[in-house]
């Protein structure tokens, strides 16, 4: 099968669409998914095609899109709730960490709550700091949600499928910055499983392991390597932190001897931090060189374009990482 | 949208109001079993040493869960909270599952995961959640009324909530998107006039709790909380007017606690032994057997007897909880996820 060309935005687009057409109890709700057809044009052409009672334009109200979009999912429907900025989850935390990803629990698992929340974090738009945090390992203390972080149209599209299709919360992180980059999507429908890592390049030296955004600074970092260090790295793009697939980072390392973890969070308690010491835990033996973490630094993100470029992962920072493990 | 005092009928009235003797000794019955129940398990904390762990009595506040259940049907949802025990008996949950969950047995409502503070959620009886964080189960009502409206159904949602509610966030934001939306809700507010200790002229500006729908454009009831018939009228018309597409409503009960907040709370910290006397005067239940018995609905041997047969109930639920066993541990981790 054929692939063609489409941007990150419009391949979740497509993925809730071709959701929305097969199922009628999937729904999306939102602040300006409708009139407006989301602000990064995800939902464009949404309330067209499927009417406003299943294109539900909210209130400014975080507590009510999250609170809503449970009920409405103990009840059987299937929502899609968009959560603008996921500085804004943050008011909206009650209802998705103690109430949504605990209700099938602490009901003896006789709830389910098959609902995604999309949102997204702007860092690298000089979007300053209430508009661009992302913390996704916040959620690897929410046990009973699922954690989905696309970094490529392809994978965003099969990805938002699996979620809208699980019969768990899901919070699905898409990166801002990516919204308007192309890449191939296959034809026709197809799920990506949620809980299988994607290696995104093959190789031997060195494993780095990026999420997001950065999986693309660290392909960039990757050819670098390769072309000036003669260094091949594998790169591994998780694509959901929960479940996360250890078995393939682990082996990675088994085989490579090296680890570099890159992340947009800030460094203390960031993803790079829980991949590391699960790699610690599962190939310590097989280690050569101590593990590094490419994060940003424990700071809120600034404002200015270049102290957010000089805040921000990169592939140099990347490269200068390996490099630094490999002892050259 | 406006403001109704839903004054109590005339019992001399029950009749034209489509009450039948049966109705009546079921509101009875029910607040009974609710007091029964609930006395039991405030001995098993505090004296038999058998029960641990947070638990919030609903004693004094059983003619409000009577009330509005008899206004419900059985394809209807609702949204409970920490203080659930009494939604849940009036919902029907057999006690001895009830009991086994604040056990934290296997056999519980919630396979002993939830507790008291999530005892009440029974799906099978239409109780389908219940939250410990105030305010919190109003915007999740909101939005199973969303979707039984979607469903192309008449049914409806009903959420409980307290008076400390009334000033969260997550009450004012349900509030508003199932007003914006009118959507089928029924927003119970039991006024027990304490939250914690915080008695609601200390807590709610404006003073009143009841009024807050007007800037919501919805209909709001006020009604007295120890009054199960009282409390019945105005649910059957905030649910008539939700399953008609109307849109939700806000009943205030306006009713007392007469024991603590949780189990280990004495209660006389923040209020006066005199005002919990008085309240103790209006008990519901007793008022109610004063009623049935006065107006020649009931015999008092007849009373009794249902008297009797709760107890039993109620020993019997402690004895299937003490008898039944914990979930294995290993269990637990497949019950996380779908």
């Amino acid at each position: 099968m054929g692939s063609v060309n489409m941007s990150y935005a419009a391949a979740i687009r497509e993925g809730i669409k071709e959701e929305m057409r097969k199922d009628p109890s999937v729904i999306v709700l939102g602040e300006e998914v409708g009139v407006w057809g989301g602000v990064y044009t995800v939902t464009a052409g949404f309330l067209e095609e499927f009417g406003p009672e299943r294109v539900l334009d909210t209130p400014i109200s975080e507590i009510a899109i999250v609170g809503v979009a449970i009920g409405a999912a103990m009840a059987g429907l299937r929502p899609v709730a968009e959560i603008m900025y996921m500085d804004f989850l943050q008011i909206a935390l009650d209802q998705l960490v103690t109430q949504a990803s605990k209700a099938r629990f602490m009901s003896g698992g006789k709830l389910k709550i098959p609902m995604v929340v999309r949102t997204q974090y702007s860092l690298g738009r000089v979007h300053g700091s209430q508009h661009s945090q992302f913390y996704p390992s916040w959620f690897f203390q929410a046990p009973g949600l699922k954690v989905v972080l696309p970094s490529t149209p392809a994978d965003a599209k099969g990805l938002i499928k699996s979620s809208i299709r699980d019969d768990n919360p899901v919070l699905f992180i898409e990166a801002g910055v990516l919204y308007k980059e192309s890449g191939p999507v296959p034809e026709g429908e197809y799920y990506t499983p949620l809980g299988v890592a994607d290696v995104k390049r093959r190789g031997s030296d060195v494993t780095i392991v990026a999420v997001s955004r950065a999986v693309h600074d660290a392909l960039r970092a990757s050819e670098i390597l390769s072309e000036r260090h003669k260094v091949e790295a594998e790169v591994i793009d998780p694509r959901t932190l929960v479940p996360l697939d250890t078995e393939t980072i682990v082996s990675s390392v088994k085989k490579t001897g090296r680890l570099v973890v890159v992340s947009d969070d800030v460094m203390s308690g960031s993803v790079a931090s829980e991949i590391a010491m699960r790699v610690v835990e599962g190939a310590f033996y097989y280690l050569e060189a101590p593990i590094a973490r490419v994060t940003s630094p424990d700071l809120p993100v600034p404002f200015a374009q270049p102290l957010e470029r000089e805040y921000m992962v990169s592939s140099s920072k990347i490269v200068d990482a390996v490099l630094k493990i490999l002892g050259s | 949208m406006s403001i109704h005092e839903i004054s109590s009928p005339d019992p001399g009235s029950y009749r034209d109001l489509g009450l039948s003797r049966e109705d009546l000794l079921w509101f009875w019955e029910t607040m009974l079993k609710i007091r029964r129940f609930e006395e039991r398990v405030q001995h098993l904390f505090l004296v038999e040493k058998k029960l641990v762990g947070p638990s919030h009595l609903y004693i004094g506040q059983e003619a409000v869960a009577a009330g509005v259940m008899k206004a419900l049907r059985d394809d209807d949802w609702i949204v409970s909270t920490y203080r659930g025990h009494g939604h849940a008996i009036a919902r029907g949950v057999p006690l001895k599952f009830l009991m086994a969950e604040l056990f934290g047995k296997e056999t519980g409502t919630c396979r002993g995961l939830g507790g008291s503070m999530h005892a009440a959620m029974y799906p099978e009886k239409g109780i389908v959640y219940a939250t410990a964080i105030v305010g919190s189960g109003i915007p999740i009502a909101a939005g199973i009324g969303l979707a039984f409206r979607y469903r192309g159904t008449d049914r409806v949602s009903v959420v409980f909530f307290g008076d400390g509610a009334v000033n969260t966030g997550a009450f004012h934001e349900g509030v508003n998107i199932a007003a914006l939306w009118r959507l089928p809700t029924v927003l119970v507010c039991e006024n027990n006039l304490y939250a914690m200790g915080t008695r609601v002229d200390r807590a709610v500006a404006g003073g009143s709790i009841v009024r807050r729908v007007l800037a919501y454009g919805i209909d709001g009831y006020v009604v007295d909380g120890n009054d199960p018939v009282a409390v019945f009228i105005a649910t059957s018309r905030a649910v008539a007017k939700a399953r008609s597409g109307g849109g939700p409503s806000l009943i205030e009960a306006r009713t007392y606690r007469l024991v603590g907040h949780g189990v280990y709370d004495p209660g006389t910290r923040y209020r006066s032994r005199e005002e919990v006397e008085e309240w103790k005067r209006r008990d519901p239940i007793d008022r109610f057997r004063r009623v049935l018995i006065d107006h020649g609905f009931a015999k008092s041997e007849e009373l009794e007897e249902i008297d009797r047969r709760i107890k039993k109930e109620v020993d019997e639920a402690v004895d299937f909880a003490e008898k039944s066993r914990y979930l294995d541990f290993d269990e637990l981790f497949k019950l996380v996820y779908a």
